[in-house]
């Protein structure tokens, strides 16, 4: 097996374990952690796949902010809940039949498309320059946009977990 | 280099894995946690048809997913923000008994 398949196929193994590991986990903080182990797997196969920046990004961006903020929001979030309530809605069969579904139809059309078939074109080169050249000529009001957006959802996740004051 | 298939496996099952997350388990921060797994998926899609279909000198699909992550990470704090005032009212956060819209 050449390198790259090995790497690949090690870094599957590692973020559907890690994903299946975050829904079967009774305690939540362990499925956060967990999660970070599959956003950092999915992190090296952008790296494998010569997307260095996306890699870097989600690794400072899911595991560095997300999979924190998740942690934080365990531990404001916790009761007096017994630990051996279940831990699994009243509809689960349903819900694993339909991602079952979802998945099985996705596969049927990956595998027998005939598009898809081909070797790998040479490695692009994906230089941050021409990343920032890009977001500043051409995808200006994406940024700003997205600028405004983060302000705005900032302002609003305070405001939406605010100790309420006593009024009067 | 593994051909494209397999990386649109691999997007396939960790979506199939974040959307049972989302229907199957009670607490509302693990379905949470099931949606981002799901945005993910669909990042790692994009990066592979980015890296393996025709001019990829654009930097389409890198750039959509850099505003991806952008965007779900935005929706990750209003999402938890939300979780974190329901808990404050119902005093739970197990999606089931998050029943009744008087304030």
């Amino acid at each position: 097996m050449t390198f790259p398949a090995l790497t690949f196929a090690l870094l599957a193994a590692v973020i559907l374990s890690a994903a299946a590991a975050v829904m079967m986990f009774r305690n939540l903080v362990h499925s956060a952690l967990v999660l970070a182990v599959a956003l950092s797997g999915l992190a090296a196969l952008y790296l494998q796949l010569h997307a260095q920046f996306v890699g870097f990004a989600q690794l400072l961006v899911y595991v560095g902010a997300v999979a924190i903020l998740i942690v934080f929001a365990i531990l404001l979030t916790r009761g007096n809940e017994p630990s051996d309530q279940v831990i699994f809605s009243p509809g689960r069969w349903v819900g694993a039949g339909i991602a079952l579904a979802v998945f099985g139809v996705l596969a049927r059309v990956i595998l027998t498309s005939r598009l898809l078939a081909g070797s790998a074109p040479p490695a692009p080169a994906a230089a941050v320059k021409e990343i920032g050249q890009r977001m500043m000529e051409r995808y200006v009001l994406p940024l700003e946009v997205m600028g405004l957006l983060l302000t705005v959802a900032l302002i609003g996740a305070v405001v939406l977990a605010l100790r309420e004051r006593p009024s009067g | 280099m593994p051909p494209l298939p397999c990386y649109l496996l691999l997007a396939a099952m960790l979506f199939a894995i974040g959307l049972a997350a989302a229907l199957t388990r009670r607490n509302a921060i693990i379905v949470l946690i099931g949606i981002e797994l799901m945005l993910n998926a669909a990042n790692l899609n994009f990066i592979a048809f980015w890296r393996y279909g025709p001019n990829p000198e654009t930097l389409r699909g890198v750039l959509f997913v850099i505003f991806a992550i952008g965007v779900a990470a935005a929706e990750a704090a209003v999402g938890l923000a939300l979780i974190i005032a329901l808990h404050k009212h119902f005093k739970t956060t197990h999606v089931d008994q998050v029943d009744s819209m008087r304030g």
